[in-house]
């Protein structure tokens, strides 16, 4: 379980994180959704301690991690994974190094034991066989997928995705989430999703925080959000012909 | 500036912590050195060639008296190439080699969220990223200069031998003669300061690259633009200090 408590984040000026408060549980797919520029990204960011809150605590499992130096927070860090945006593989590394790159740098395992859960991993996203490729060699969807596999690799107690769908068509965009969903039920992991595909949030929306101008406008889940009055976020779950269509017919 | 030099210091206390393994970084350090020593040898040769035989004629063509005994370009030649030439030509050209290839490395690290990605993990980036590299400068630079003073001392030679300004013999005199080791002391210590300077200041503006690809091109220039004022302070400094 992840507990954020009031949030605040400012650069600058500019006050991007306003008060935000939540409380993320395990075996649930917990989205963060809202427009460009709502403070999605960087919510995420404070949380997993990528940007530090002006103001606010973040706990994992009771524990409090804005409070932790370094040192500290390496065993939460290493019970995190984490899947970015443009999926963030290592470059000089092949699909297989990506994946026990963490092994390596945390656990005494032997080689064949860490290549064994490269192999697992990379069988449980279907890209098997694929190790010794480079991610400049691989399609935007197998990267993402590259990416959860290594996230998965130590067998993390917390997954955050940030934008899983970003340049990937509807057919890659519905089996990445499909996926993400499976894995967060499967190992009970407390997984955050910041996402604006609607797919997804009907789709694998267990629970939903909205954001709106940097501050927390709506929470609920996806059953829910088609029938709430809420402006802001009617606009903005609704604003196609298509969606509105959708709403419709429920 | 004192923003940055505080920054500069404080990512390089960060770079030397404990390793979370020392085998992944013993690696990283071996991949480094290749990078940069083996690297690097073909153009710090050819650099060398030339510049040791151009100094050579140079100096032959400026001692043109007939009282001053033609030996005497050897032995010039030899200390300019082990005092200078060698040490601070090669430090700048590894600016240009090594330091625009580490900026724009972890530059592009930083704006593809590579860096990202091993913090999470819990890794600590500087000292993943930026000590290998480090290290790898302070123990490849003095051994590239090493090579490079041979080399130059051997253009010297070849220079004498195609042109005929100096008879090889001459030449070979005046490179043994007189010749004192606290010169070839003097350029292992530049080359070490050399190489730290041009890891340490590239990998520090790699490392807080902010924006796309136009940034990471200019994080490499300016590296290599300050890597090169200082390595000439510092040839400055150590000369001063040391002769």
């Amino acid at each position: 379980m992840i507990e954020i408590k009031d949030i605040n984040k400012t650069f600058g000026e500019n006050h991007v994180l306003k008060g935000i408060s939540s409380v993320f549980h395990e075996g649930k797919n917990n989205l963060i959704i809202g427009g460009s520029g709502s403070g999605k990204t960087t919510l995420l960011k404070c949380i997993v301690g990528l940007h530090e809150p002006s103001k606010g605590e973040v706990f994992f499992d009771n524990e409090n991690f804005t409070q932790m130096d370094f040192e500290q927070r390496v065993p939460i860090r290493t019970s995190i994974g984490m899947l970015f945006q443009n999926s963030a593989l290592f470059d000089s590394m092949t699909v297989e190094e990506n994946i026990m790159f963490p092994l390596n740098l945390f656990t005494n395992r032997s080689k064949a034991e860490k290549l064994e859960r490269a192999n697992f991993c990379l069988e449980r996203v279907n890209l098997a066989g694929k190790n010794k490729l480079y991610p400049a060699e691989l399609s935007g969807g197998m990267k993402k997928r590259v990416g959860i596999a290594r996230a998965i690799s130590m067998q993390p107690k917390y997954l955050f995705v940030d934008e899983p769908n970003s340049g990937l068509d509807p057919k890659t965009s519905i089996l990445i989430d499909e996926l993400i969903a499976e894995l967060t039920l499967e190992y009970s992991i407390t997984t955050v999703v910041v996402t604006h595909d609607m797919n997804s949030v009907m789709g694998i929306g267990d629970h939903i925080v909205f954001l709106h101008q940097g501050q927390k406008w709506w929470e609920g889940s996806n059953k829910e959000i088609a029938h709430t009055d809420n402006k802001e976020l009617n606009d903005f779950v609704f604003a196609s012909k298509f969606m509105q269509a959708a709403k419709e017919k429920l | 500036m004192f923003e940055s030099l505080g920054r500069y210091i404080l990512l390089l206390r960060l770079s030397f912590r404990k390793p979370e393994k020392f085998s992944v970084y013993w690696a990283e350090v071996m991949r480094e050195m290749v990078s940069v020593g083996i690297g690097s040898l073909g153009i710090i040769s050819i650099i060398s060639i030339f510049i040791g035989a151009a100094t050579t004629i140079q100096v032959a063509f400026q001692l043109s008296s007939p009282l001053v005994p033609l030996s005497i370009a050897g032995k010039i030649a030899r200390d300019s190439t082990i005092l200078e030439f060698s040490p601070t030509i090669s430090a700048l050209v590894l600016a240009g080699r090594v330091g625009s290839s580490i900026a724009s490395q972890i530059g592009t690290m930083r704006v593809t969220e590579q860096i990202d990605a091993l913090e999470i993990m819990g890794v600590n980036a500087p000292g993943y990223l930026i000590s290998p590299k480090i290290i790898a400068g302070m123990s490849m630079v003095p051994l590239l200069v090493i090579a490079s003073i041979t080399l130059g001392i051997t253009g010297g030679y070849i220079a004498c031998v195609a042109s005929g300004d100096i008879t090889p013999a001459d030449y070979i005199v005046g490179v043994r003669d007189g010749f004192d080791g606290l010169t070839v002391r003097v350029a292992l210590v530049k080359a070490i300061v050399f190489g730290f300077i041009i890891a340490s200041i590239c990998a520090y503006q790699g490392f807080y690259t902010s924006g796309g690809a136009l940034e990471v091109g200019q994080s490499a220039t300016k590296g290599v633009v300050f890597s090169c004022v200082m390595i000439l302070f510092a040839d400055l400094v150590i000369t001063r200090l040391m002769l």
